[in-house]
């Protein structure tokens, strides 16, 4: 009974808690790591064991996963799982548009009679775990029949049927299990980037495969001109070769030769010039002897040119791919459905966002997303604008003001008139520069094909040159002659030296778990002289955690939390959505004037009365209030991070947080200062948060009280005096500061824009590889230049040679060959 | 030696065979995800508590 005892040999492993899952300390949480707030006391059994939950939420995601029968998943993750957001009725609302027929129709497939298949993009995955989870638990409700999820992108396809299961439900039971799942309409640049994946593989595929066959009978070749072959199979195998080159060049060649005509037509001496040269002569000499029966062929040469090069250039296509993937992310923040209003004012009309015309009048509800740009026609509130302009406080709009699409209205429903939709809006405007950025090219690949151009223009004149000289002094040896110059001086060694680097290092880094966006970063990164981190959410978890509320007498600490709460609740801001939490179920209040400064704090009233909330200095400025001086005693030896409500007159309460830190920001900061590298802490917290920060890692520069223009300001500084800063921050008005950086590395639970205009984006929960970054990208560079370097002397030193005729086509073809395969497997060293 | 007239000509239409194989291959979406795979089959092992709504298959175990 082989297979049983297998079986239960895989069983004993399963007993064991899992190697992550058993890392997790007592008091923290098992589901997300995070330390248990002491008094809370929720758990979970998961398989006999009650296991710690940070907050209700966690709690809910573990019960799903127990009662759903995965709790394998806690044995197999090999990361800990993001917290849990809890379950908030408006995306349970807001999913359940999507089964409205029309909606649906954008982004579901009708299989047959109910059977539906739909494309999902999940969010919330960690590690591979996180995958089979969904899967499993996709899978087992009932009414889907398939589901596959797909690990390099991270979205799900599913099916179901229709009369079992609606769509919503299948939305909101992935929320059960702690992630969020959205339909995607895949549109037609995604269809077409997949169809040109997939072309470029079965060129790829095409190349090798017949490649093999060519260069194998090489080796006969090779191995008969040494040993002796009859001449009836030497041209057997010579017309084989020729066989067997013809796809490789007909098919797989091709994006090679078309790319080259469009330089040529357009009078421009690119890459593929030389290279289409290159395999055109070779094949097309060769081809000669063959026919001919005389002469030497360098079918092998070709064959493994254009694999090389097509190798190099699919990994390179890949890799850019994956970064567009991060932008589809940005066009899911447009609502995909809207209430429109009837002309004449009355009637309400749900319809999806993509049909509004320009003049369209449309209701934006609170919490609503807006659908397009506009202009306010009737009503005023606040929206939040942090999307589009990293700006975290809500700003104040009335009939008149300009609407952006991609805002979120907070306080008051208002109508608004459609004044651009689609492509014109601001939000695709943006999504468009952050596409430019990314498809611009590399620095280093541009003086390559520069250096290429020029080095081929030569070699063409040199070519020209030496043929009249053989053909006026020894008619007999011109075309062999001429034919080992060009063959010889053929820049594939120097066209395979960047693009191979480039891809190898990407593929590195990623498995680093950082997401290279901009291939500059690369070349950028190696400069860095100074590293600034943003302190919220980098150095430290991420997450707030109240530690004390001090009250004045007349107000108790409920009271205290609910005012505050009521003024932060549409705010993004970490401190705000803790306070909100705390605070627990809203009293409803009637928030009038609202007022809000950025970087500082709110101001509203609440029945007639004027409360502000934010830091020190912004109560200082806003209201006459003054901190009891017994307070910041009390607080002073903690070092915390505080916020502060107040009245007009009196100041009301006092909150104190602190943030714990992450355990490998230590293991970064040194690694980073043994680096050399100047390390730098801004941050918009007080003064004793930060030092509590700098002390414990060890950051000796510390730059508090900032808000996000005074960091950008800052940074300029610093470039001023030809530094060179790497900026790494999180959080919604981090964006701007990240773009004014000259490499941005953005934390993968980074808002949407801030990860967007970040060149970098880590994906792992793993501070210490943005250290290993730096290395491989000053890795990168050595070898890029070993590579050039490498190729530029071969070509040189190898091309007199040729030209007064010492070495024989058959020789230069081998050189060729060596001093490519030496480029690509230099640039494989970085892999390792 | 003659024997390679008929070898060749084998060979190539074991290369023929696949090349189609490998182009339907890549057309059917094999490679789109070339990672999943490698988990997938080492965690299908693992699973002991099947989803609710299928019978436990592989309860012996």
């Amino acid at each position: 009974m082989k297979p049983a005892i297998a079986k239960r040999g895989n069983h004993q492993d399963f007993n064991e808690t899992g190697a992550v899952s058993a890392a997790i300390g007592i008091g923290n949480c098992f589901h997300c790591g995070l330390p248990v707030p002491v008094e809370l006391g929720l758990s979970v059994s998961i398989d006999g064991v009650n296991r710690p939950m940070c907050c209700h939420g966690c709690q809910a995601v573990a019960e799903a996963i127990v009662a759903s029968g995965n709790t394998n998943f806690y044995r197999v993750r090999t990361e800990v799982s993001s917290t849990a957001q809890g379950l908030v009725p408006e995306f349970q609302r807001a999913t359940e548009v999507y089964d409205v027929p029309e909606i649906q129709g954008q982004f579901v497939h009708s299989l047959g009679a109910d059977m539906r298949e739909a494309s999902l993009i999940l969010e919330g995955i960690t590690c591979a775990a996180c995958i089979w989870l969904n899967e499993q638990y996709i899978a087992g409700l009932p009414g889907v029949t398939d589901v596959r999820v797909n690990y390099a992108t991270q979205r799900a396809l599913v099916r179901w049927d229709e009369k079992q299961i609606k769509l919503s439900e299948i939305l909101q039971s992935i929320q059960k299990i702690g992630y969020r799942a959205l339909p995607y309409n895949p549109d037609q640049q995604q269809e077409s980037h997949r169809q040109q994946r997939r072309l470029q593989l079965r060129r790829l595929a095409v190349a090798g495969l017949f490649g093999m066959q060519v260069m194998m009978i090489s080796i006969s070749l090779y191995a008969g001109a040494w040993s002796g072959m009859e001449a009836s199979f030497q041209q057997f195998f010579r017309w084989l070769s020729l066989g067997l080159t013809l796809p490789v060049i007909l098919y797989s060649a091709t994006p090679f030769f078309m790319s080259a005509g469009r330089d040529l037509a357009r009078r421009q001496v690119g890459m593929d010039v030389p290279v289409s040269l290159a395999i055109g002569i070779a094949f097309a000499s060769s081809a000669w002897a063959t026919i001919n029966g005389q002469g030497e062929i360098y079918f092998d040469s070709v064959v493994m040119f254009v694999f090389f090069l097509s190798a190099s250039r699919y990994f390179e296509n890949m890799a850019r791919q994956r970064c567009a993937a991060s932008i589809e992310q940005l066009a899911q923040s447009l609502p995909v459905v809207t209430t429109r209003l009837a002309p004449d004012g009355g009637a309400e009309e749900s319809v999806a966002a993509a049909t509004l015309a320009i003049g369209d009048r449309v209701l934006v509800r609170p919490g609503e997303t807006v659908p397009a740009d506009g202009e306010i026609i009737s009503g005023f509130s606040a929206l939040d604008e942090s999307l589009l302009n990293g700006e975290s406080i809500p700003v104040d709009k009335s009939v008149g003001d300009r609407l952006l699409g991609g805002s979120i209205n907070v306080t008051n429903p208002l109508q608004m008139e459609v004044k651009s939709v689609g492509a014109d809006t601001v939000i695709a405007e943006i999504q468009r520069t952050i596409e430019r950025a990314q498809a611009e090219k590399l620095p280093l690949a541009r003086l390559a094909d520069r250096v290429a151009a020029r080095f081929i223009s030569l070699v063409l004149l040199i070519v020209v040159s030496v043929a009249i000289f053989w053909w006026l002094h020894d008619a007999e040896r011109w075309f062999e002659i001429a034919l080992a110059v060009l063959i010889v001086s053929c820049p594939c060694a120097l066209s395979l030296a960047t693009p191979t680097a480039i891809s190898a290092s990407l593929g590195k880094l990623q498995s680093a778990g950082l997401l290279v966006k901009r291939g500059s970063a690369l070349e950028n990164l190696n400069r860095i002289t100074h590293v600034v981190f943003d302190k919220t959410g980098t150095l430290t978890r991420g997450r707030p955690r109240l530690e004390r509320v001090i009250c004045s007498p007349e107000y108790d600490r409920g009271q205290c939390l609910q005012i505050a709460a009521a003024l932060e609740q549409h705010s993004e801001h970490p401190l705000a959505r803790v306070l909100v939490q705390e605070a627990g179920v809203l009293e409803k209040r009637k928030l009038t004037r609202i007022a809000s400064t950025a970087g500082g704090g709110i101001c509203a009233s609440i029945d007639d009365v004027d409360y502000f909330i934010g830091n020190g200095s912004y109560i200082a400025s806003h209201s006459n209030a003054e901190i009891p001086t017994q307070w910041l005693e009390e607080i002073a030896t903690d070092a915390v991070t505080t916020v502060v409500l107040a009245r007009a007159d009196r100041v009301i309460a006092m909150f104190t947080f602190v943030d714990d830190l992450r355990e490998d920001a230590k293991t970064l900061i040194t690694h980073l200062q043994t680096l050399g590298k100047s390390v730098i802490l801004m941050t918009g917290d007080g003064d004793a948060a930060a030092r509590r920060l700098a002390d414990l890692t060890g950051i000796s520069d510390y730059r508090v009280q900032m808000s996000p223009r005074a960091k950008m300001e800052a940074v300029q500084a610093l470039q001023r005096e030809s530094s060179v800063v790497l900026m790494i921050g999180d959080g919604v008005n981090d964006a701007p500061v990240l773009a004014s950086a000259d490499v941005s590395i953005a934390m993968g639970g980074a808002s949407s824009l801030a990860k967007t205009s970040a060149d970098i984006v880590l994906t792992a929960n793993h501070l210490p590889a943005i250290a290993q970054s730096m290395i491989v990208a000053a890795r990168t560079q050595r070898i890029i230049y070993q590579n050039m370097g490498w190729a530029l002397m071969y070509n040189f030193g190898a091309i007199p040679v040729a030209a007064i005729g010492l070495i024989a086509p058959w020789l230069a073809a081998i050189g060729m060959s060596i001093s490519s395969l030496l480029v690509v497997l230099n640039a494989l060293r970085l892999t390792r | 030696m003659e024997i390679i007239y008929l070898l060749i000509p084998i060979s190539l239409i074991l290369l023929g065979v696949i090349v189609w194989i490998l182009l339907w291959a890549v057309r059917d979406g094999q490679y789109d995800d070339l990672e999943g795979p490698a988990h997938r089959i080492l965690m299908d092992e693992d699973r002991i508590v099947e989803p609710q709504k299928k019978k436990p298959a592989g309860s012996a175990g």
